[in-house]
């Protein structure tokens, strides 16, 4: 019954970049001077929790590496060792280089030795520097405490180890026998057991400890081997490791006079040899790890609540159903009524269903925040300025694939804030600024859109300088007359760059069309709002969902075409003298102060079938997308409705002024229309 | 058991040097596509039409939930085009196009047969030059002396847009 561990490594690996991310953010929170204890102990549990893991699964180049990192994590928690920033800076150090042994891993590529060793030399350093000196090793009063003192302090003479495992020992796997081998591999073992705590046979439960050790080890060991090995069950036992003094020696004479000597290590009672096959089954699985590529198969952690809610909407959905299938079965027209509510009813539950199972998709855009803090903080140091990074709204909710994808351009947005945006210190203090600038992240949620803001408190777009630099690219005209706002989109731009120098950090003239591009790859669109000398603020506008989208259907001859509501401005009917012709061709009409495009749906589609080929026929749906206005010309709209979408590229290709597509309550094909590729068509 | 490992290798012996396809015809022209590239054999509804696109590809439909498109076999050869009546086929082909499973609907006259053609019986498609385009033709094979045309399906699903979906990606 061997058990495939190969099947737990996915999990594994999420816990694990979980627990990096909760080291990574405490670690950046440790306040220097006044250390919580408590922020600490929870950077300890999550290292500790990943060296279980990974001595578990047999990735023992993690196991040691983080057994160095809760070291230097359990001096700090029991205050017998200084928070410093170099040990701080360390251990962040190496949270990045356990999250790169870990993704090698995962990806079963090599691991970077040279950056291992070096990482690990660092917390040797910062381990044995100061603890040789600072910390004699608190020995004494540990009689029934856990212990993980690593130090260099050792006995030439041997250890006296007092083993009382609590009775569920060994259903958290642990197997004393394994643990004396190992402790007699390093030197000369006596085993000592009590059999005091045995029951009765019939009292017994084969499954429990009721053992207990007293353990001679000669020899020159460290100590910390010793731990080590202890290191998996110090909180469910008792233990006390003590220097084999004379007195001890006398002591442990007296003490073990009425406990039987035990032959060997092997020859053990039978409960503890039954966990030792199953320590021994699990062994060769943890070898290492042959599994195919774990990288493409993504899971996704759900709150039991809304799980919970999902199984409701399902029962009342069954009752709806059983309930319409007793009024079918007899039906006759008096129970017309009947039939109607359950219809009713039955669209409430799908409508409610859909929603929640849209919820579970959706995760708290904490997940790509979390990670700009210590963005702020590297690049803060880098650049030599002082920046405080603000999040808000951490607990929006966004659909997982949005949260994935919006990560990288918000890496780039942030970044070129701290980079471009905040001056330097000197710099804002003549300004009259504080010398500190203040980078916000912000999300929330406004109508079916999520809104992500990156704000900072820096120099601000300088309109000038941004269409000199377009001249001089030959991007825009000398005559070309913009608005601010056109202005500011110019950095969205490929090949513009308005940093006065490239940095490593920033500004290599790529990026920010890069960035507009993948937004609107997941449908949104970017914003800038920038003032001068007080700070810009980049918004970036997302669906909630890239599943489901608000859409007004439209006629156009026989075809239905879908408008994202949220694209859709007004309707409007329009008579004859609000039409212009420009040059004699381009039709452009009057709304209010603005003179519109006119886009013919029939024309630049090619419907043959259409109905309205006078303007003053059909409706005009005034439509905005990334900044440009129109008129799509069409015969009617039919009516708004929510609509799955459906990729068109999946068996197909991208078709111009086509985002995607949707299926219609008839079983048909309508196509989603895309504003800003639909402008571009009219306009070829 | 005994039953399905027999079959089975009747199975793989026929397999080792004939290979089975669905023929179908086109006017007076019969073609054939390997059997394991056919996921099912509709008739024809209507599709909802693409903008802008090529003649032969009619539009797309709404396949158990899936958008597939639609094309037009005769139109795409260059035939000329047949009234679509309810015993029109559309054959629903699936093959992998640069790493991704694609399917496709093709429209054709009839569905004839299912046939086993001898590896050894398939000859290489003849050269007419530029006159004729056989950029889609596998290679020929007579069975019961009719010539039947062995069409390469994935070069069929790779529509001539299809390739240009990276490049589009990049300008902008």
């Amino acid at each position: 019954m061997s058990i495939d561990m190969a099947q737990f490594h996915q999990v594994f690996f999420e816990e694990s970049f979980e627990g990096l991310a909760v080291m990574e953010s405490g670690l950046l929170n440790l306040d220097m001077g006044d250390v919580d204890s408590e922020e600490i102990n929870t950077i300890f549990r999550a290292a500790h929790s990943i060296k279980g893991g990974s001595g578990t699964f047999g990735f023992n180049a993690v196991a040691d590496f983080t057994h160095l990192m809760e070291t230097l994590l359990d001096e700090m928690r029991d205050g017998r060792r200084q928070v410093t920033q170099t040990a701080v800076d360390v251990l962040l150090g190496s949270v990045d280089c356990l999250t790169e042994m870990l993704t090698a891993i995962q990806a079963e590529d090599e691991l970077d030795e040279g950056s291992v060793n070096n990482h690990k030399k660092a917390l040797e350093v910062e381990l044995n520097g100061e603890s040789a000196s600072e910390s004699p090793v608190a020995v004494a009063s540990v009689a029934s405490e856990p212990v993980t003192i690593a130090s260099t302090d050792d006995s030439e003479r041997g250890w006296k180890i007092v083993f009382c495992p609590h009775t569920d020992l060994l259903k958290t796997g642990n197997d004393p026998v394994r643990m004396f081998r190992e402790l007699a591999e390093l030197g000369d073992l006596d085993v000592f057991v009590d059999m005091q705590g045995v029951p009765s046979l019939l009292d017994l439960d084969p499954e429990d400890c009721h053992l207990s050790w007293t353990l001679i080890l000669k020899g020159e060991i460290e100590r910390s081997d010793i731990d080590e090995i202890f290191d998996w069950v110090e909180d469910e036992c008792d233990l006390a490791i003590q220097p084999l003094t004379e007195e001890v020696k006398v002591e442990t004479v007296t003490e073990i006079a009425d406990v039987v000597p035990v032959e060997s290590v092997e020859a053990v009672t039978p409960e503890t040899v039954k966990t030792e096959t199953q320590s021994k089954e699990t062994k060769p699985a943890a070898e290492k790890a042959k599994k195919p590529k774990a990288a493409t198969s993504s899971s996704i952690r759900v709150d039991t609540s809304k799980i919970d809610t999902l199984i409701n909407m399902v029962g009342e959905l069954v009752i709806t159903q059983s309930m319409l299938s007793l009024v079918g079965e007899h039906f006759s027209i008096d129970k017309v009524d009947q039939l109607k509510t359950g219809l009713i009813q039955l669209e409430r539950h799908t409508r409610e269903l859909q929603e929640s199972v849209m919820n579970i998709r959706m995760m708290p855009i904490s997940f790509v925040f979390s990670r700009f803090p210590r963005l702020a903080h590297d690049l803060s140091s880098k650049l030599n300025k002082k920046i405080e990074l603000k999040l808000v709204g951490e607990h929006t909710e966004v659909d997982k694939t949005v949260v994935e994808l919006i990560s990288d351009p918000l890496v780039h947005l942030v970044r070129n804030s701290l980079d471009h945006g905040i001056e330097m210190p000197a710099d804002r203090v003549a300004a009259g600024k504080p010398e500190t600038g203040t980078v916000t992240l912000e999300a929330y949620h406004r109508g079916g859109n999520i809104v992500i803001e990156v704000k900072d408190d820096g120099k601000g777009l300088n309109k000038d300088s941004l269409r000199q630099k377009a001249i001089e690219k030959g991007l825009i005209e000398e005559s070309t007359i913009l608005t601010d706002k056109q202005t500011y989109e110019l950095i969205f731009m490929a090949g513009f760059s308005t940093a006065e120098q490239l940095t490593d950090v920033s500004g290599r003239g790529v990026g920010m069309d890069v960035v507009r591009r993948n937004i609107q790859a997941l449908g949104g669109s970017i914003e800038i709002i920038s003032e001068l000398g007080v700070g810009s603020t980049m918004a970036i506008h997302l669906p909630l969902t890239l599943a489901i989208l608000d859409g007004q259907s439209i006629a156009v001859g026989d075809a239905t075409y879908i408008v994202p509501l949220g694209s859709i401005v007004e309707s409007v009917k329009i008579t004859d003298d609000m039409v212009n012709r420009v040059a004699g061709k381009g039709e452009t009409f009057r709304l209010r102060n603005e003179y519109l495009p006119i886009v013919r749906m029939h024309e630049i589609f090619h419907v043959e079938s259409a109905k309205a080929t006078n303007l003053m026929d059909g409706l005009l749906v005034v439509v905005e997308g990334q900044g440009v206005r129109c008129g799509l010309f069409v015969d009617d709209l039919l009516g708004q409705q929510q609509v799955v979408i459906k990729s068109l590229e999946a068996n197909y290709r991208r078709v111009e002024g086509v985002s995607s597509a949707t299926i219609l309550g008839d079983g048909s094909v309508a196509l989603i229309l895309d504003i800003p590729g639909l402008v571009r068509l009219s306009n070829q | 058991m005994e039953q399905n490992a027999s079959s089975e290798e009747i199975e793989a012996k026929v397999a080792e040097n004939s290979v089975q396809f669905l023929s179908f015809t086109l006017g007076d022209e019969e073609y054939g596509v390997t059997i394991l590239s056919v996921q099912e054999i509709r008739s024809w509804e209507p599709v909802s039409k693409i903008p802008n696109v090529p003649n032969y590809e009619k539009g797309v439909v709404n396949l158990r939930g899936a958008i597939v498109p639609i094309i037009d076999l005769r139109e795409r050869f260059n035939l000329e085009h047949s009234e679509y009546t309810n015993l029109t086929v559309v054959v629903v082909l699936q093959a992998v196009c640069r790493g991704r499973n694609r399917t496709m609907g093709v429209v054709v006259d009839s569905v004839s047969n299912v046939m086993n053609i001898q590896k050894n019986n398939i000859q290489s498609a003849p050269d007419f030059g530029t006159k004729v385009s056989t950029e889609f033709i596998n290679g020929i094979a007579s069975v019961d002396n009719r010539m039947v045309m062995l069409l390469d399906v994935e070069k069929l699903l790779k529509l001539d847009g299809l390739e240009e979906d990276e490049v589009e990606e990049s300008d902008d």
